[in-house]
């Protein structure tokens, strides 16, 4: 009797404390950690494999939320816009960051002027902007369209015609989101030790030799960094389309979380949208693993 | 003697010479690039000012052939319109105190995580670090559901809660940015004040926390601009028009104003100002703590 209560009071060492105080400090995360993001990672994996629509419980239908999905044609158009975005805003986005980056580069006067000019658009709301696109690029109104009849050039109808729908998103989100990314590479150019470039330029070599041997090789790291975090961006294009086109014309700018947005909250399919969100999940999962195999052979660290 | 001091002097003049031509050379040079750069930031810049320009304009001359970049006269119409048909000061007011709420709860969860997970060790620590950074890649849309049907369940529907609740119990990404910040801080004044028998809390409030400063004003000023900018969250919980916040109402001033007719695009610009002003407004005074943030991000990324 006396060993135990003796042995009930004897102090915590202190790395007990330690640990105590460690679980402690981080338990609202840990606690966030369960409820927000592990607890329904495995919820939405079962409701993927059922057919719920909230007013009946949740029947079980094995893998026909996917096999339904992959032969859906409205998501297979979902999910060619999606890939049409990345594809082609990802590469336009980074060259212009880059070029601004490298034009910034030097000693110039007003770079700040600059800088902050660039990243402006950025702390705009995404509503916000888009609002205003429409507006610049308005069809008969706009000011790009009235630009354009000064040179006698009829300019298309930017938002309503399938053809450009998808351009004009990405100047959105190029518009947007170029900035930020410049940043990034100012930065990681800035990292560039000057020695290099005065050694190579002893030994002779020209100003693109000095690019494609110096600069891009010591950037690689930043500039993977901005295609990664650009192409998962890019997968989750949504509120642009929501705001201006609402998926139109013609289903050209249905995005595939915008898909799934619908079939959550408008069909209540929350079933068939777990699946989609779970395979928009592989999907960006397989393209970075991807990306990071790739990237052994040009991405280099110090 | 004095040829000597001539040949001096004509030789100082033509290096003088030299070196002007040498600086203007170089200041030529830079022509190009300055114009580059001068057209990328109209590229970036203008239409800010369009947007600004366009909501000051009597709702005629939004219409105007040609278009006019200042607006003269500047008319306020739009804005009393705007007010006059939308809860604007409500959005305005509802905005800033989710964002409030959310903010406060950010910095307090992650910088408690940060601290934990750099200096305390507990079993498992780096495990759970491990998966904290995984979980900053992970698309919001493959939880969305199930976190809607959990907040659903709450009676949280319609409310503001699933929009600040989840901060308050951590945000990965700033966990991860606090984290980096305080592995960068000495170590010293901490092991002292343990010595003196300080516990952890009173280490973390008195020594810590003062010496994160930059890095809590960093990730305050992007945790606030991505609450205040915000659509998705408020787009699935919010219906009634008074909970709105700007983000969200903005929109919906854009999907139900046209009947307000031809002063419909002013209004609507004007609301697009008032959505973006403040934010504009914080950018200008912190840009320093903006620009280290994104910094940051790219480095240690």
């Amino acid at each position: 009797m006396i060993q135990a209560s003796a042995r009930a009071r004897r102090p915590l060492s202190m790395r007990q404390r330690e640990a105590i105080a460690g679980i402690l400090f981080a338990g609202p995360w840990l606690i966030g950690l369960c409820a927000f993001i592990l607890l329904p990672l495995v919820q939405s994996l079962w409701y993927s494999f059922t057919t719920y629509d909230i007013l009946h419980p949740a029947r079980f239908v094995g893998l026909s939320n996917y096999t339904d999905l992959v032969h859906d044609p409205l998501a297979g158009q979902a999910f060619g816009n999606t890939l049409y975005i990345t594809v082609i805003g990802v590469p336009i986005g980074i060259l212009m960051a880059l070029g601004m980056a490298l034009l910034l580069n030097q000693d110039i006067r007003g770079i700040s002027l600059y800088r902050t000019l660039f990243y402006l658009p950025s702390v705009a709301p995404v509503v916000a902007s888009t609002l205003l696109w429409l507006w610049v690029l308005n069809g008969n109104y706009g000011l790009i369209n009235m630009l354009l009849s000064e040179l006698n050039i009829l300019g298309p109808n930017w938002f309503n015609d399938p053809a450009w729908a998808k351009p004009s998103i990405i100047l959105i989100i190029t518009w947007g989101s170029a900035g930020a990314t410049m940043i990034i590479l100012l930065a990681g150019l800035k990292n560039i030790p000057l020695t290099f470039y005065e050694a190579a330029r002893v030994d002779g070599a020209s100003r693109l030799a000095q690019f494609r041997h110096i600069t891009i090789p010591l950037l690689s790291p930043s500039l993977f960094f901005v295609v990664v975090v650009g192409v998962i961006n890019a997968f989750q294009v949504f509120t642009q389309a929501y705001v201006a086109t609402q998926g139109g014309p013609l289903n050209s700018t249905l995005f595939y979380v915008y898909d799934l947005f619908n079939n959550a909250f408008g069909y209540f399919k929350m079933g068939y949208a777990s699946a989609m969100g779970w395979l928009l999940f592989l999907v960006i999962l397989a393209i970075t693993l991807i990306q990071f195999r790739v990237a052994r052979y040009w991405v280099f660290y110090e | 003697m004095e040829r000597a001091d001539e040949s001096l002097s004509l030789r100082a003049v033509q290096a003088r010479r030299r070196d002007r031509v040498r600086r203007l050379a170089r200041l030529a040079r830079q022509v190009p690039r300055h114009l580059i750069l001068i057209a990328f930031g109209i590229l970036f810049g203008f239409p800010m000012l369009w947007m600004l320009s366009s909501s000051l304009k009597p709702s005629q001359a939004l219409f105007q052939y040609p278009p006019q970049i200042l607006p003269w006269p500047i008319t306020f119409d739009n804005y009393t319109q705007l007010f006059q048909y939308f809860p604007v000061g409500r959005f305005f007011l509802n905005s800033l105190i989710i964002t409030t709420l959310n903010v406060t709860g950010t910095l307090v969860s992650c910088s408690m995580a940060a601290y934990s997970f750099s200096r305390l060790h507990w079993p498992g620590r780096n495990m759970v670090f491990a998966l904290t950074l995984a979980t900053i890649f992970l698309p919001t849309q493959v939880t969305l559901v199930p976190l809607y049907l959990i907040f659903r369940s709450f009676g949280w529907v319609d409310t503001w809660y699933p929009l600040w609740v989840p901060a308050w119990f951590g945000v990965a990404f700033y966990i991860f940015l606090l984290r980096q910040f305080f592995l960068s801080l000495p170590t010293e004044i901490e092991d002292a004040a343990k010595v003196d028998g300080a516990g952890y809390l009173r280490i973390f409030l008195s020594i810590e926390l003062p010496l994160m400063r930059p890095a809590l004003i960093t990730v305050a000023l992007f945790s606030f601009m991505s609450t205040w900018n915000d659509f998705v969250t408020p787009l699935i919980y919010i219906h009634s028009t008074d909970k709105m916040p700007l983000a969200l109402g903005l929109q919906f001033i854009n999907s139900t104003g046209a009947y307000v007719g031809q002063s419909f695009w002013g209004m609507l610009m004007a609301g697009a100002v008032c959505a973006t002003l403040p934010m504009v407004i914080l950018f200008l005074f912190l840009q320093r703590y903006f620009v280290r943030g994104i910094v940051m991000t790219g480095l240690k990324g």
